[in-house]
């Protein structure tokens, strides 16, 4: 079998699967199977969507460029505060919401685009934890800044952002975010800057422009957390600057680490079972959190590559199992 | 000149008491190359012991601040704890892990003290009761003096500790190279643990020094201040014990400078933005030593 053949195959099998997902879903919140509740449920599912964005651009950072941020929340907010300022301006020029909505996911993402260069530009001459402080210390600064601008609110919430992330919507952004970002993984591009976390010294020796590929990730992670930020504002419709502070982005941290670094799978089932949880364990809350760091520790301790290492889930390569087409396929990694 | 001079003297209080957490976290990353995150909820435990014991300390009769002798016990036994129980699994397995095994410790302590404690902030019955002096028209607080003092005093200490010392010696063997510092016949595990202790007994004696400033307990009063301890620790140069010094008082000066003169909402950004810089223009901080590359 050729291989363009089947990777043409894999795609039309991933397609089928979002496209069940989607109409199994569709199906749950129309049909009224959950009577009342069905707005609820819409809710979560709209959380896991743009925290799945959240998990899934973090981890570009973390698989794929071996940098860790613990101001991915920062990144997020710019997204949030640009993409609410632009659809308050143009509130009143009769846009059709749908179009509305497009122009906020790509304010958002441009502007915290724009963020990323600048938080980019550093990592030239950091690593590691000093790295990881410099995020944390433009994330505060975005946030001090939101807190005095008068526009975001000065302090206060900012309320009254048009309602505009429809789950059915920001459904198909999901699938279209994580799509670009997983082709991105793979391309030309994505193979030289995971080159570069091995070895940047060897990378640089054949050639391979570092800064230039360093500051294109960040650039790239940025811009969807800011596309997750324009679904969150226009989702929550109010929010204040505090709720992206550290705890915020560490927890988008430790969602990439359980799932696993560089697998994007453990990344979505991380990021839509980690939001569903304080949900399902509401009557828990208190107790809430102790268990979920005590599971932190514990997949620290036994499992440091978190669940799913760099495994990635394979539409295709489930069915050939099934099927008993190929009982002895290698696992591809990475 | 006299709000100059007061304002100086607050910054000294605040940044002595950032110092005293640095050093904290200045010796663990000395020793591990890690960030213990739950460095600063160390302080929280600190600050809960002496909620609970200043009071008891009070009514047999003794003065209030013994109450850190309890403090510095609960916060050494805290900090060995979470060394032993959760770093040492995961010490060779990576930066990564080791920062997210830290952040849950961090998680973990708080919710602990939430579920313990309740979400109400304490008041903390006070603990010195000084005299305000005054200097050129200035009132000055003689606590914050104390504080002062006392934070200076543990850093002489300390760097002669680390400098003339046996154990200092060891301490000092362990990051350059933990193989050979084994075969020389020093106990690794126990290097590190002493780390932690020393560095948790710091955490509680910060804790006696911000509660006699902030009489208030919170669940989470320890994890930005961590992060502001942290941040000066690697202002100052991180594993050199005169630079967590000189970077928390830095950090307290300009806090409590730029907020009365320059713009009060401003300043936790200008703190972090003199850190960005600091780290660019040199990476390893003020007094850190610039190591190079080997390819």
């Amino acid at each position: 079998m050729s291989m363009p053949k089947k990777i043409k195959r894999n795609y039309m099998l991933n397609l089928l699967g979002v496209l069940l997902l989607f109409f199994a879903l569709f199906a749950l919140f129309e049909t009224g199977v959950l009577g009342s509740r069905s707005s609820y449920f819409m809710g979560i599912a709209t959380t896991a969507c743009y925290t799945i964005i959240m998990v899934t651009s973090l981890n570009l950072l973390v698989g794929i460029l071996g940098e860790f941020s613990l101001g991915h929340a920062g990144f997020m907010s710019v997204g949030a505060y640009a993409s609410a300022i632009v659809t308050n301006a143009l509130a009143d020029q009769k846009i059709p919401t749908f179009g509305l909505f497009l122009i906020a996911l790509l304010a958002g993402g441009v502007a915290a685009g724009i963020m990323g260069v600048l938080v980019g530009i550093p990592t030239l001459k950091l690593r590691g934890d000093y790295l990881a402080i410099v995020t944390v210390a433009f994330a505060e600064i975005i946030r001090v800044a939101f807190t005095n601008f008068q526009i975001t609110g000065g302090g206060r919430v900012m309320s009254g952002i048009a309602k505009l992330s429809n789950f059915y919507w920001v459904f198909w952004v999901t699938v279209i975010c994580v799509t670009v970002m997983y082709l991105f993984i793979r391309s030309r591009f994505g193979r030289t800057v995971k080159a570069i976390r091995e070895d940047y010294i060897a990378a640089e020796a054949s050639g391979v422009n570092v800064t230039f590929y360093k500051v294109m990730t960040f650039t790239i992670s940025a811009f969807f957390a800011g596309i997750a930020g324009s679904i969150y504002a226009h989702y929550m419709t109010a929010m204040i600057p505090t709720s992206f502070n550290f705890n915020y982005s560490a927890e988008f941290l430790t969602e990439v680490i359980i799932g696993g670094t560089g697998s994007m799978t453990g990344s979505i089932i991380g990021a839509a079972f980690l939001s569903a949880l304080p949900e399902a364990m509401r009557t828990f809350a208190k107790y809430r959190m102790l268990g979920y760091s005590v599971v932190l520790v514990l997949i620290m301790i036994f499992r440091p590559g978190g669940i799913f290492g760099t495994w990635e889930f394979s539409l295709g390569r489930a069915l050939d199992r099934l099927t008993g087409k190929s009982k002895k396929e290698v696992p591809e990694n990475e | 000149m006299s709000i100059l001079i007061q304002s100086i003297v607050n910054g000294l209080n605040q940044g002595a008491i950032y110092a005293l957490i640095a050093l904290g976290y200045t010796m663990v990353y000395g020793i591990l190359r890690m960030i213990n995150f739950a460095h600063g909820d160390f302080i929280m435990v600190g600050a809960y012991t002496m909620f609970y014991t200043v009071p008891l300390m009070v009514s047999y009769g003794m003065p209030a601040w013994l109450a850190v002798v309890a403090a510095v016990a609960v916060c050494t036994a805290v900090g060995v704890l979470v060394e032993r129980i959760a770093y040492k699994p995961v010490r060779n397995s990576g930066s990564i892990s080791a920062l997210i095994t830290a952040l849950a410790m961090s998680l973990f302590l708080e919710n602990l003290a939430m579920v313990l404690f309740g979400g109400n902030p304490k008041t903390v019955t006070k603990i010195f009761d000084l005299p305000m002096i005054e200097v050129f028209g200035a009132k000055i607080q003689m606590k914050y003096l104390l504080t002062l003092g006392i934070g200076l005093a543990i850093m002489v200490a300390l760097t002669l500790f680390v400098r003339m010392t046996k154990l200092g010696k060891a301490m000092r063997a362990v990051p350059q190279d933990r193989e050979a510092a084994t075969i020389v016949g020093i106990n690794v595990d126990r290097i590190i643990t002493i780390t932690f202790a020393i560095g948790s007994a710091l955490a509680a004696v910060a804790a006696m020094m911000y509660v006699s400033t902030y009489p208030r307990c919170t669940t989470d009063m320890g994890s930005m201040m961590g992060i502001k301890a942290f941040i000066a620790a690697v202002l100052g140069g991180i594993g050199v014990i005169p630079g967590a010094m000189l970077g928390g008082i830095i950090v307290g000066l300009i806090e409590i400078l730029v907020k009365v003169y320059l713009a009060p909402g401003w300043y936790e950004a200008i703190t972090y933005g003199i850190l960005i810089v600091v780290l660019l223009i040199k990476p390893s901080g003020i007094l850190g030593k610039n190591t190079g590359e080997k390819v």
